[in-house]
């Protein structure tokens, strides 16, 4: 057994104390035969800190296309030759997808906008879509639409929004290659704002945009800083027309390691799949993933790709006895 | 994409002169952004289940 995974035996299972950036980096950098118990491991840690439950979840884009940043991975950048264009959901589909999501089980329902930050319109059109799924769904609303002013903070909150996603993308140090029209700083300040308002912190990123194994020890430890509520953790899916576009998926053992590492980083954490598993990992990896860290799923379709069905994920979860997480064990 | 289609719905290329597969094998998992009547690109709008896309000329089809 490598040293660190008896390391992580004792502080990340034992105590629930998460490896430090020299630990993760450890872990990320185990060969391929110490994969098997690195992920038995996680998923030992995940059982006792966070115990069998599953947080089911559905994404809908509120706002697509057209965002004035340059996040290189984004096909909703106006800046790039995406073929997506811009277009906005109105409230009675908004609802319908609320109900839709809903009906797989979720708890969690995200309203996302591909927006430098809301301004008066978004912000009128989220009051107004999120009394109107509380009027008619039983499921908690998320939103992430970008970097926020307090008074935005606010408003969230006075809307009953409990939780807010918005992604650092990868560490600090990198940031600056994949985003050049904000900076990692920003996200931070929005965060911390979203943090001391109350609203659970919801922040994870894209593993693949060209990082190195040392910048993907460094995210996940910067990331423990924040200490979030959520972690999503998404593995490039690339977009024709972005800068990114022609960059490799990630590898499914590496997507593996990186689980692992995550969750061994931080044990307490949702540490929830999103985009990008369904090329990266494919059926077979979904399935070690979730029996290696995982305990969240996006269910569905994401915001401008298309995902597995639900009802693939929900039979999974079913066939490992992990249950759904209920809405009452939420509120 | 049928043969009676005239433009690639994901590349937006034609689709008569060559053969599309790698579009093909990623439509499983992306929307259409091309009416493969016109080559126009549609808005386009992904929902947790389903989606829709809409031609000015051509109207709208879902999947």
């Amino acid at each position: 057994m490598p040293e660190i995974l008896d390391q992580a035996r004792t502080q990340v299972l034992g105590d629930g104390v998460g490896l430090d950036q020299a630990g993760v980096l450890a872990v990320l950098n185990l060969p391929d035969e110490h994969l098997p118990a690195a992920l038995q491991l996680a998923h030992d840690v995940r059982m006792r800190w966070c115990g069998p439950e599953v947080e089911v979840e559905g994404i809908v884009s509120l706002k697509t296309g057209g965002c004035p940043e340059d996040c290189h991975f984004c096909s909703q950048s106006g800046l790039f030759t995406s073929p997506v264009r811009s277009v906005w959901l109105d409230i009675p589909s908004l609802v319908e997808a609320a109900k839709q999501t809903a009906a797989t089980g979720a708890t969690e329902f995200c309203i996302v906008a591909a927006v430098r930050g809301p301004d008066a319109r978004l912000m009128k059109q989220m009051r107004e879509g999120v009394a109107a799924i509380k009027a008619e769904v039983d499921i908690q609303v998320a939103a992430s639409l970008g970097m926020l002013s307090k008074e935005q903070v606010d408003d969230l909150v006075d809307m009953g929004v409990h939780r807010y996603n918005h992604n650092l993308e990868t560490c600090r140090s990198y940031f600056p290659n994949v985003v050049t029209t904000h900076s990692w700083e920003e996200r931070w300040e929005t965060l911390r704002m979203v943090r001391d308002s109350g609203m659970e912190v919801c922040c994870g990123g894209i593993l693949g945009l060209g990082e190195t194994v040392e910048q993907r020890a460094e995210f996940a430890a910067q990331l423990a800083e924040l200490n979030p509520h959520e972690v999503p953790l998404n593995f490039l899916n690339p977009r024709p027309g972005t800068p990114l576009g022609d960059r490799p998926v990630v590898e499914g053992k590496d997507a593996l390691r990186a689980i692992a590492a995550f969750r061994l980083a931080m044990p307490r954490t949702i540490l929830r799949y999103a985009g990008g598993r369904e090329i990266t990992l494919g059926d077979l990896g979904t399935r070690d993933g979730l029996l290696g860290g995982i305990n969240a799923v996006i269910v569905g379709n994401y915001l401008t790709t298309l995902g597995r069905p639900a009802t693939a994920d929900l039979d999974l979860l079913n066939e490992l006895k992990m249950p759904v997480k209920a809405l009452s064990a939420t509120l | 994409m049928t043969t009676t289609e005239l433009w690639c719905d994901r590349c937006g290329e034609s689709a008569t002169a060559t053969a599309h597969p790698a579009c093909a094998s990623a439509r499983q998992l992306e929307p259409p952004r091309f009416c493969p009547h016109c080559r126009r690109r549609m808005k386009v709008q992904v929902l947790p289940v389903g989606w829709s896309a809409v031609c000015v000329e051509h109207g709208e089809i879902r999947g």
